[in-house]
């Protein structure tokens, strides 16, 4: 009896370990719902990017690069998006990853982006949880948290029924 | 008669206008694929139809992961031909960095490193930066190594992107430079 409870106990013990890791490595890796990291940021005019410059806004984040298809694909959408919802408190800031700072400025510059481009780096990065693929795309809440994360293409018309009621929201 | 040749004419024309504007239809739309949306697609990018899924060329990484893991048989060789960005982050324990091979510089790099190699060597590359039919590094690198006539050559099948095909998949990973 006491040889079954001593099993039945280190087989409930080591489901448990199982459970947590697991559950913790996802909440790793998903980071929605908890607070966007607060970093300063500086974009490729020179301006320091504060977070308590966004306090209060709704903040897209997109991780991407010029030499990145897909995520240059994107841009003219994350522009149409800014243009829309700026007014009402939203705001779009772009963070690239390894593109050479000349290219990236052409880019900007044809593409006519209109909200703030910043070079990222590994903290960056690691300060959203690790961005281990591009594009990666995330929803900050007026609230400051992480309301959602999209790692890989954007689904545009999810991404901007979220904008349209974050914005009209206190979240 | 007159009525005839006029008639053949006419039809003659017809038949080359119709040929044109089919030749116009074809290379109009075909330009302006190539030219891309932005018109910087480089122009010698391979097409994503080469390598896709499912191609013997791949390995799946549940595959690989067991390879690594393996203490039978020579280990693979593993190039990581991505951004440095991400192979900071998070990297296949024991994989070499070569660096982006959509750049001259960067497939200079995996050709300098496997020309020390045997041509039998078992060697994997990955990327894993952007989805598979997108990522801009591995079919240089997979062209450049197998024109080097490298017989063991396999690609890292990783559909999305490193982090959701193998992080978080549990497979292990070393992080640093």
């Amino acid at each position: 009896m006491t040889r079954k409870a001593a099993v039945f106990i280190a087989a409930l013990g080591l489901a448990a370990v199982l459970y947590l890791s697991i559950h913790r490595r996802a909440a790793r890796n998903h980071p929605a719902d908890s607070v966007a990291p607060a970093i300063t940021l500086r974009d490729l005019s020179g301006h320091t990017i504060n977070p308590a410059d966004y306090k209060g806004k709704v903040v897209l984040v997109n991780f991407w690069a010029a030499w990145c298809t897909p995520c240059r694909e994107e841009i003219p959408q994350f522009i149409a998006l800014q243009e829309k919802y700026h007014a009402r408190g939203f705001q779009a800031v772009g963070i690239s990853m390894d593109d050479p700072e000349g290219a990236l400025r052409d880019f900007c510059r044809e593409y006519k982006v209109n909200y703030p481009i910043v070079m990222g780096n590994q903290k960056t990065a690691e300060a959203f949880g690790g961005v281990l693929g591009l594009p990666t795309t995330f929803l900050i809440g007026r609230d400051g948290r992480i309301h959602a994360k999209q790692a890989g293409a954007t689904d545009f018309p999810k991404l901007e029924r979220d904008v349209a009621a974050l914005v009209e929201s206190g979240h | 008669m007159k009525t005839f040749n006029l008639l053949v004419r006419c039809h003659k024309r017809l038949v080359l206008l119709l040929m044109a504007a089919t030749g116009l239809l074809i290379v109009l739309p075909a330009g302006a694929r190539s030219a891309g949306k932005d018109g910087n697609s480089p122009k010698t990018q391979p097409s994503a139809a080469e390598l896709p899924p499912g191609s013997p060329a791949l390995i799946r990484p549940e595959e690989l992961a067991k390879a690594i893991q393996s203490s039978r048989g020579p280990k693979p060789v593993v190039l990581n031909v991505g951004p440095r960005l991400i192979w900071v982050q998070a990297h296949i324990p024991g994989a070499e960095y070569i660096g982006p091979t959509s750049s001259p510089q960067g497939l200079e790099k995996l050709r300098s490193r496997a020309a020390s190699l045997p041509r039998d060597s078992f060697i994997v590359i990955y990327c894993g930066c952007c989805p598979w039919e997108h990522c801009p590094n591995i079919r240089p690198a997979y062209k450049e190594l197998q024109q080097m006539g490298f017989t063991r050559l396999k690609v890292l099948y990783v559909a999305n992107s490193f982090g959701t095909d193998w992080v978080e998949k549990g497979y292990p990973t070393a992080k640093g430079e």
